[in-house]
C-alpha cells in the first residue's frame, strides 16, 4: 500500500479545529459537482447559497432568528455528547417546550403582565426537560437505550401537538385553520434591533453559549460529564455518578430545547401552528459536531447552519432548486466531517521506504 | 541440549530494525536460537521484546534486517505463514471463547476444516504425552487460568513446532503450576524444539533458559549464560544501572488498626464474576498486608468494595480508623483519609485523553481542595500536578499533556504520586507495579514502604510474589473469593502461599489447603 494509516502517539489539537473546515471545504467541491450535474452554474449556485442571503441587515438578522434555536439545542445536546448520552431527540423536546410553554397563554390569553413572558419561558424549559426525563428514567432504571427512546418520542411530540392544534387550542376566529390565535404582546418575544424578527431568544441562546462555556471549563459538574463520557469507570473511580450525570445532560438539553421551541412560538412565528421547526432538533445533532461540541464553536457552527437554510430558500427563488438541496448540504457537511474526524487520532503517511526484508 | 557450537541455527536474526512514529522500538537487532535450545528474551518494558517477537510470529513486518530459518532466508508475512514455518506463539493474553468447548477452540485456531473426532483424540494424546491434562469437552470458563494456558500450549505443540514463542508465561499462574509447566518445555527442548522464553522474572530464566539475550531500549545488549548469572547481575544488564532494594527501617514499630474488614461478603452482578464470601482482615498502620493471588480470584470485587465503587449492605462490614464506612462511596472514603491506586491505570487510575492536571484533579480535588465553591482551582490544581510530577520523577514533556502519552511506568508513578501527596492514613493499591520497567518499580515500591513508616496502613493486592515477599510485613491469600489469614513474612514460604493460591482449584494433584477465615 502506498498510503499508511498511523496511530497518533497523542491525538492532534490542531486537527480538532482544522477537520470542521477541511469539512466545509470538501462539501463546497462536492456540491460544486452537484450543481453542475443539475445543469446550474456553481459559482451562481454558490452565491445564491452563501452570499445573497447575507445582503441587507435585514437578511443578515435572519441568520440569527434561525441560528437561535439551533444554536440552543446544540448547546444542551453537546453537554449529553459528551458525557456519552445521546440524545437525539430535541426535536420533541423543543415541541413540548413550545407547547407547554404556549400553554400559559392558550389558558390565559387575557393576562397582561410582565411576568407573563418569563414564566412562558421557564414553562417551556420545564416541558422541554421532562420530555427529556422520559429517557433519562428508562436508562437509568432499566438500561433502555436513549437514543431509540428520545427519537421516538419526538414523533409523540409532535403528534401531540398536531392532536392540540387541530382540536382544543383552535383559534375559535380562526376559519378552522389549525392554528392558535396570535399571541399578545405581553406572550411576544422582545424584538432586539426594530424592523428585523431578532428576538430575546438570541441573547437567551448567547446566554447558554457563556453558561455552557463556563461550566464546561471551570465547574466540577462539567468536569463530571467529561469524565463519565470518556472513562466511566475512572469516573466511578472518582466517585461520580454516572446515572446523575446521565439524568443532568437529558434535562439541561431537554430544558434548552424546550426554550427554544418557546422562543419560536413567541419569537417568529407569534402563534402555535402544526410545524413549529423545520428540523432545527436534528439539525441541531450536526451543529453540536460541527462545533466540535465546545459551545464556541457550537455558535459559529449554528449561524453556518442557519445559513443553509437562508440559502436553500434563496437557492429555491432565484434558481429553482429543489428545497431538499439544504438537507443535502447539510447532510453532507455531517458525512465529511466524520471522516476527516479519522485525521484526530490517526495520520497518513507515504509508505515511501521499502521492506529490506525478503 | 546447550552446546550445539557448529550446528546450524534454527532461527537467526540479523540487524532487525522497526520503527513506529516517534520511537525506534528495534534497532538492529541480532538473535540466535539453536534447535532445542531455551532462550530467554529479557528487557524492562517498552525494551521492544513483544515488537520483536511479532516480528518473528509475523504479526508485524521489520522495516530492515533478515530471518534466518534453519539456515536459509525467509520472509513471514503473517501469523499463517509463521505456522506454516514451524513458529508457534502463546501469547500473554488468551485469546479464547469462554461460551465453547477446549476442542472448538483450538479448532478455531487451526487453518482449516477439522475433523472433530480425530482432533479430540489428538488433544488427549499430545496433551498426556506432554503432562499437560485437558478435557477436550469442557467449557472454557470453567477453567482455571493455568488450564486455559494449556489450551493455548497444546494448541501450539499440535502444529508440532520447531521453535514456541512464550510471551510471559507464568505471569498467570501459580508456582506449582509454572514448575510443571516447566518441565514440559524441558521435554520440548529435549526434543529438539526451540524455546524463545520472554519473561522479566529472572529466577525462571536461570532456572530454566540455556541462553538470554538483553534487550535495552529497543537495542541488543548483550547474550549470556544465565545459569552463571545472578538475579541481581542479570537484572542490572536489563536497567543498565545498579538496582537497589528497597529497604525497611523499623518494621516493629505498628500502629493502632487503620483499616478493619469484617464478613465481607458481595454476590458478583456479572456473568463469570467472583463471589466475595465473609472476608475478614485487619491492617494496621505501619504495616503492609500483601494479598497474593491468581488473577480473577475476586481481586477486582475486593478492591471495588474497599474503594467504595461497590458499596456493602451493611456499614460496620468496613471500618476506616474505627469509622464504619461500608455504605458511603469513594468520596467520603477518600475524606476519611483513603487512597486507592487501582489496577488499570488508562481507563480506571486515569482519563487517557485528559490532561495530567485534570487527572490530578480526578481524584486529588477533595484533599487538595481544588474546588472553590463548585469551581475549579486551575491554579492550584497545575500546582499539584507540577508537584506530583516533579517529586516522583515523572517523565513527561509537561503537566498539559494528556496521560495516555506517558509510557507505563511513568503514568505509573504519577498515579501513586498523586495519591501518595494526598496524605493518605490508608492506601490499597492494586498490581502497583505490573507492566512497570524495573527502575519505576523499585521507586514505587520505596514510596509504598515509606509511606508506612510514616504512619499509613498499606494494603498491596499483587500477582506478583517476588514483589510481595519485597515490601509486604504480612501476606493473605486470595483464592475463589476467600481470603486466608494474613501471616507474618517470616511463618509462610513461596510453596504454601503457591499452595494457597491454588485454593481449590487449579491443580487436581495439589492437596486443597483449606487454611481459610
Amino acid at each position: 500500500m502506498l498510503l499508511k494509516i498511523e496511530k497518533r502517539a497523542e491525538y492532534s489539537k490542531s486537527m480538532v479545529y482544522l477537520t470542521p473546515i477541511i469539512a466545509l471545504v470538501l462539501t463546497v467541491l462536492t456540491s460544486i459537482v452537484l450543481f453542475e450535474s443539475l445543469g446550474v452554474n456553481p459559482i451562481e449556485a454558490l452565491y445564491q447559497f452563501f452570499i445573497a442571503p447575507l445582503d441587507t441587515q435585514y437578511e443578515f438578522s435572519e441568520l440569527f432568528v434561525k441560528a437561535t434555536p439551533l444554536i440552543l439545542c446544540a448547546i444542551g445536546l453537546s453537554v449529553g455528547f459528551r458525557a456519552n448520552v445521546w440524545n437525539i431527540g430535541a426535536e420533541g423536546q423543543l415541541t413540548m417546550g413550545a407547547i407547554v410553554g404556549s400553554s400559559l397563554f392558550i389558558y390565559f390569553p387575557e393576562t397582561d403582565s410582565v411576568f407573563l413572558l418569563p414564566a412562558m419561558i421557564i414553562m417551556g424549559a420545564l416541558g422541554g426537560a421532562a420530555w427529556a426525563a422520559i429517557p433519562a428514567f428508562f436508562k437509568t432504571r432499566f438500561n433502555a437505550n436513549e437514543i431509540l427512546t428520545s427519537l421516538m418520542l419526538v414523533y409523540v411530540a409532535l403528534l401531540l401537538l398536531s392532536l392540540l392544534i387541530h382540536g382544543p387550542w383552535r383559534d375559535p376566529a380562526g376559519f378552522n385553520f389549525p392554528e392558535s390565535q396570535t399571541f399578545s404582546e405581553s406572550a411576544d418575544m422582545p424584538i432586539l434591533i426594530s424592523g428585523t424578527r431578532m428576538h430575546f431568544g438570541t441573547l437567551l441562546a448567547l446566554f447558554a453559549v457563556f453558561g455552557a462555556w463556563i461550566m464546561m471549563a471551570r465547574t466540577l459538574i462539567g468536569f463530571q460529564i467529561k469524565v463519565i463520557g470518556e472513562a466511566p469507570r475512572a469516573g466511578g473511580y472518582a466517585g461520580f455518578s454516572q446515572k446523575k450525570i446521565i439524568w443532568f445532560t437529558l434535562l439541561f438539553a431537554g430544558a434548552l430545547s424546550g426554550i427554544a421551541g418557546l422562543s419560536e412560538v413567541s419569537g417568529p412565528i407569534d402563534q402555535v401552528v402544526p410545524s413549529i421547526s423545520p428540523g432545527y432538533g436534528f439539525t441541531a445533532i450536526i451543529v453540536a459536531f460541527l462545533g466540535r461540541l465546545h459551545p464556541v464553536g457550537i455558535f459559529f457552527a449554528g449561524l453556518l447552519m442557519a445559513l443553509t437554510y437562508l440559502g436553500g430558500e434563496t437557492a429555491q427563488i432565484n434558481l429553482g432548486l429543489p428545497v431538499a438541496v439544504t438537507g443535502v448540504f447539510q447532510g453532507m457537511v455531517l458525512f465529511f466531517l466524520l471522516a476527516c474526524d479519522v485525521l484526530v487520532h490517526y495520520r497518513f503517511r507515504l509508505n515511501i521506504a521499502r521492506k529490506a526484508t525478503s | 541440549m546447550s552446546g550445539n557450537e557448529g550446528v546450524t541455527p534454527q532461527l537467526e536474526l540479523r540487524g532487525i530494525t522497526k520503527a513506529y512514529p516517534g520511537c525506534l522500538a528495534n534497532d538492529h537487532i541480532d538473535l540466535k536460537i539453536m534447535p532445542g535450545e531455551i532462550h530467554a528474551l529479557l528487557g524492562e518494558n517498552g525494551a521492544g521484546k513483544s515488537t520483536l517477537v511479532k516480528i518473528i510470529y509475523g504479526v508485524l513486518q521489520a522495516d530492515e534486517g533478515d530471518i534466518i530459518w534453519a539456515g536459509a532466508p525467509v520472509s513471514i508475512a503473517n501469523p499463517h505463514s509463521a505456522r506454516k514455518t514451524g513458529i508457534g506463539m502463546v501469547f500473554q493474553h488468551f485469546s479464547l471463547f469462554e461460551a465453547m468447548t477446549v476442542t472448538e477452540n483450538i479448532a478455531l485456531g487451526m487453518s482449516g476444516r477439522q475433523n472433530m473426532k480425530a482432533l479430540e483424540q489428538n488433544i488427549i494424546e499430545v496433551s498426556n504425552s506432554y503432562g499437560l491434562p485437558l478435557e477436550p469437552n469442557r467449557q472454557v470458563h470453567t477453567l482455571s487460568v493455568g488450564e486455559k494456558q494449556r489450551i493455548e500450549i497444546v494448541r501450539c505443540l499440535l502444529q508440532k513446532p520447531k521453535l514456541l514463542i512464550m510471551d510471559e508465561p507464568t505471569s498467570v499462574l501459580t508456582p506449582q503450576e509454572a514448575e510443571k509447566m516447566f518441565e514440559t518445555l524441558r521435554r520440548l527442548s529435549e526434543e529438539g524444539v526451540s524455546i524463545l522464553y520472554i519473561s522479566h522474572k529472572l529466577d525462571e530464566i536461570k532456572a530454566l533458559c540455556h541462553k538470554a539475550t538483553i534487550l535495552r531500549g529497543g537495542k541488543y545488549i548483550s547474550e549470556c549464560d544465565p545459569t552463571q548469572e545472578t538475579a541481581k547481575s542479570l537484572a542490572e544488564m536489563m536497567i543498565g544501572t545498579n538496582l537497589q532494594a528497597p529497604e525497611h527501617h523499623e518494621t516493629s514499630k505498628k500502629g493502632p488498626i487503620r483499616l478493619k474488614v469484617r464478613n465481607l461478603s458481595i454476590d458478583a452482578d456479572v456473568e463469570f464474576g467472583i463471589n466475595l464470601s465473609a472476608i475478614n482482615f485487619d491492617v494496621r498502620g505501619g504495616e503492609i498486608l500483601g494479598i497474593a493471588g491468581v488473577a480473577g480470584n475476586g481481586q477486582i470485587e475486593l478492591l471495588a468494595a474497599l474503594s467504595g465503587e461497590t458499596t456493602c449492605r451493611d456499614a460496620e462490614t468496613i471500618a476506616l480508623d474505627d469509622k464504619a464506612v461500608g455504605q458511603l462511596g469513594p468520596n467520603s472514603r477518600r475524606d476519611l483519609g483513603l487512597a486507592f491506586v487501582p489496577e488499570d491505570r488508562l481507563g480506571h487510575g486515569s482519563v487517557p485523553e485528559m490532561m495530567l492536571t485534570e487527572n490530578a484533579f480526578l481524584s486529588g480535588f477533595r484533599r487538595m481542595s481544588l474546588l472553590n465553591g463548585g469551581f475549579i482551582n486551575n491554579g492550584g490544581t497545575s500546582d499539584y500536578a507540577s508537584d506530583i510530577v516533579q517529586k516522583f520523577d515523572v517523565r513527561t514533556p509537561g503537566i498539559y499533556h494528556t496521560a495516555n502519552s506517558l509510557s507505563g511506568g511513568n503514568l505509573q508513578k504519577f498515579i501513586v504520586g498523586r495519591e501518595v501527596l494526598q496524605q493518605p492514613n490508608v492506601i490499597i493499591v492494586a498490581h502497583p507495579t505490573w507492566g512497570v520497567d524495573a527502575g519505576a518499580a523499585a521507586f514505587i515500591h520505596q514510596t509504598l514502604i515509606d509511606l508506612a513508616e510514616n504512619g499509613a496502613a498499606v494494603l498491596v493486592v499483587s500477582q506478583d510474589l517476588d514483589e510481595l515477599f519485597a515490601i509486604s510485613d504480612r501476606i493473605a491469600v486470595i483464592a475463589e473469593g476467600r481470603l486466608s489469614v494474613g501471616r507474618e513474612l517470616s511463618e509462610i514460604t513461596i510453596e504454601e502461599i503457591g499452595l494457597l493460591m491454588g485454593g481449590t482449584h487449579g491443580m487436581g494433584e495439589t492437596e486443597g489447603v483449606s487454611d481459610v477465615a
